[in-house]
């Protein structure tokens, strides 16, 4: 029901705007928008498949390949036939074992970062206590504290504990490891899933939890029959943005993955001081494809029958 | 069927002084409707909580068949408790709905196809299986709750103020519904409300609930014929409340000597009568009678209220209309009050 009154809001909101000089503003806003989201896209593309483009020219004369075959994910002009492809891809390029991390990283985050967030946010969401906000504080403090203050000091830690582990007998590396970088991103990561799941419990009505507890159902069933459903839309937005977080993280892959974890933003920083322009260009249009992949999915679940701001609401 | 005792239970929510439910005590025969009124705020859907489970009680005990439940998990009590804002699970079907008891137990898909179609016949809604919840009118999804709760044929039912939702014409229909149901089924009932005369008319007995004690729990006449205090007396449209001392089977007081039933409290405390049993003007004879003089006059329709002064006392009545028409304000007019409705309360 409160998906109705939701949708019939915006819908006759919509209307009002569309009259008059509110109509110009609207798609005006709209246009612009837009514009500043696919003109850079558009500008990597350019760039992606230019040769020698140089000032005067609108757009480039003359277009090429190179860039991804210097990415080694097409091969050279002579052997473009499927055994040139094989052999070049048999031998993983780095681009696509940089792509494969950063994903198996970003699911990683994505899914620890719901485990812990989850109850915090019901917490937060569902009741009033002492010290709530102290703790909705510290939760948002990762979003103020520059990156770089912290991951030191959890780096020079992280070294120290792989030493008091090794010598306990457990060779575990955090510091320099996948393990390490998926840890040190849950930190700017938290935030926006425990901010994101606390508005959505804010809305939640936790009756339908007992209702469904005096049917005879036992927790686990609860869970899944009556809080993930009015959760999902919620738990959706914040797996994304957990993601995409995770995703685009730099300097904290750096600073912990000592240069051993490399993720799709370190070639992408590398790249960036080699000034190959069709190089950045091609892997830009890589780093942000499965961006705008969640985005499009994502806004079937942002706008439309359900919506984020879900909960099954306070009646 | 189930017998169900309530024994001492109280309830104190962290950080508050007063009790929501204070000591508690309740014994509900097997297979009958009983009704807890009070006003709002007076702890009835704490106590229905923590009968179904869903809250934990600070002291006290609760039986269902003389074996006490208080450890049992609320799943497995089989109390289901029907809320006051019906609760139906947006996302399912009408039929999923009602069936999800049931889907829980692992009862066959066929058998839960059939029963529900069953159940939803019986609460007069057939054939709207595939509908959403929010298709539905208020007066329906409170029957779909009701169906959902009745096609587990639990132990005992819990129905937190299943009319208050509804209107005036819904409320009538659906209580008569609940009733008969309750009846079909003999499954215990305990009912929540905080009208009166829907707990007089749908109740076997009637639990009164006043700032989170229990002021009485009788048949539903004798909240009427025999209140327990003044409190209880208010609640059930009581309004003449008279001191003075009861002894020998008469209450003596400013406004003179009556005579009581022979069960009447003795010693001192408070004479109280219902203003529909004064009988006024011709009406008044024999035993008991007062001379008055009228002092206010309301017509309410279908009856009309009057305040009559004796003395110092003001006695109101309620009478039919026609009875009273001649009778014009500051004009005296005789009273009697039968000893057969008059009450003392020494507490
Ligand atoms: N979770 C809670 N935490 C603290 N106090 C509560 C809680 N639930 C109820 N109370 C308090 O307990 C008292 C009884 O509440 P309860 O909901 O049982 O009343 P009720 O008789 O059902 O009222 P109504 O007719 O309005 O539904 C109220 O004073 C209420 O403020
Ligand atoms: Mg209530």
């Amino acid at each position: 029901m409160s998906d109705l009154t939701l949708s019939s809001t915006t819908s006759s909101s919509n209307v009002r705007a569309r009259r008059g000089f509110g109509r110009v503003v609207f798609y005006l806003t709209i246009f612009v928008m837009c514009l500043m989201l696919i003109l850079p896209v558009i500008a990597f593309f350019i760039n992606a498949f230019a040769f020698r483009w140089f000032y005067p020219q609108f757009v480039p004369n003359e277009w090429s390949l190179q860039a991804w075959e210097r990415l080694r994910l097409i091969p050279r002009a002579g052997d473009r036939s499927l055994e040139g492809f094989i052999s070049l891809w048999a031998s993983v390029p780095d681009v696509v074992s940089a792509l494969g991390l950063s994903l198996f990283i970003g699911a990683v985050v994505t899914g620890f970062s719901i485990i812990i967030g989850l109850p915090a946010a019901r917490a937060l969401g569902l009741y009033r206590f002492r010290g709530k906000r102290i703790i909705e504080f510290m939760v948002i403090t990762p979003t103020i504290v520059p990156p770089i203050a912290f991951s030191l000091g959890l780096n020079i830690n992280f070294i120290r504990w792989d030493l008091a582990l090794e010598a306990a007998g457990f060779p575990l590396d955090l510091s320099g490891s996948i393990i390490g970088v998926s840890i040190v991103h849950l930190v700017p990561v938290m935030p926006y899933v425990v901010l994101t799941l606390s508005g959505v419990f804010a809305n939640y009505n936790p009756d339908f939890e007992a209702q469904a507890r005096s049917l005879g159902a036992g927790p686990v069933r609860i869970f899944w029959d009556v809080t993930l459903p009015a959760i999902l839309p919620g738990l959706f937005v914040a797996a994304l943005f957990a993601f995409l977080v995770s995703w685009s993280q730099y300097l904290l892959t750096f600073l912990i993955g000592q240069g051993r974890v490399i993720t799709l933003p370190m070639l992408l920083f590398a790249a960036a001081g080699s000034g190959n322009n069709a190089v950045i260009a091609a892997l830009s249009l890589i780093f942000i494809a499965p961006a705008i992949l969640i985005l499009l999915v994502a806004s079937r679940f942002l706008s439309g029958e359900s919506s984020a701001v879900g909960g099954f609401g306070r009646v | 069927m189930t017998h169900l005792a309530i024994r001492g239970l109280t309830k104190r929510f962290s950080g508050q002084t007063e009790a929501a439910v204070a000591d508690l005590n309740l014994e509900i025969e097997s297979g009958s409707l009983v009704a807890l009124l009070g006003p709002s705020g007076c702890g009835k859907t704490t106590t229905m909580k923590m009968v179904a489970g869903l809250l934990e009680p600070t002291a006290g005990d609760i039986l269902f068949d003389e074996k006490s439940i208080i450890n049992i998990a609320p799943e497995r009590r089989g109390a289901v408790m029907v809320f006051q804002n019906y609760l139906l699970f947006p996302y399912m079907t009408i039929a999923q709905n009602v069936g999800y008891g049931l889907k829980i137990r692992k009862v066959d898909r066929a058998i839960i196809d059939q029963r529900v179609s069953e159940i939803l016949e019986m609460v007069r809604l057939p054939g709207i299986e595939s509908r959403r919840p929010s298709e539905l009118s208020g007066g329906q999804q409170q029957r779909v709750a009701l169906a959902r709760a009745l096609v587990v044929e639990p132990r005992l039912l819990l129905l937190d103020e299943p009319l208050s939702n509804l209107d005036a014409h819904l409320r009538f229909e659906l209580r008569d519904l609940i009733r008969d149901i309750q009846q079909k089924m003999g499954i215990t009932t305990v009912f929540v409300t905080h009208d009166q005369e829907e707990a007089v008319v749908l109740a076997d007995k009637v639990a009164l609930i006043l700032d989170g004690r229990l002021r009485q729990y009788a048949d539903a006449d004798v909240f009427y014929k025999r209140p327990a205090d003044e409190a209880t007396a208010r609640f059930f449209g009581g309004q003449n409340f008279i001191s003075g001392t009861s002894a020998n089977g008469t209450f003596e007081a400013a406004l003179g000597s009556l005579k009581l039933p022979s069960d009447a409290p003795e010693g001192t405390g408070i004479l109280t009568f219902r203003p529909e049993n004064v009988r006024i003007g011709a009406a008044a004879d024999g035993e008991n009678t007062l001379q008055a003089k009228l002092t206010d006059k309301i017509f309410l329709g279908t009856q009309t209220r009057l305040k009559l002064a004796v003395g110092d006392d003001i006695i109101t009545a309620i009478a039919n209309p026609n009875d009273v028409e001649g009778y014009l304000v500051d004009q005296e007019v005789p009273l009697s009050l039968p000893p057969a409705t008059l009450w003392v309360l020494t507490k």
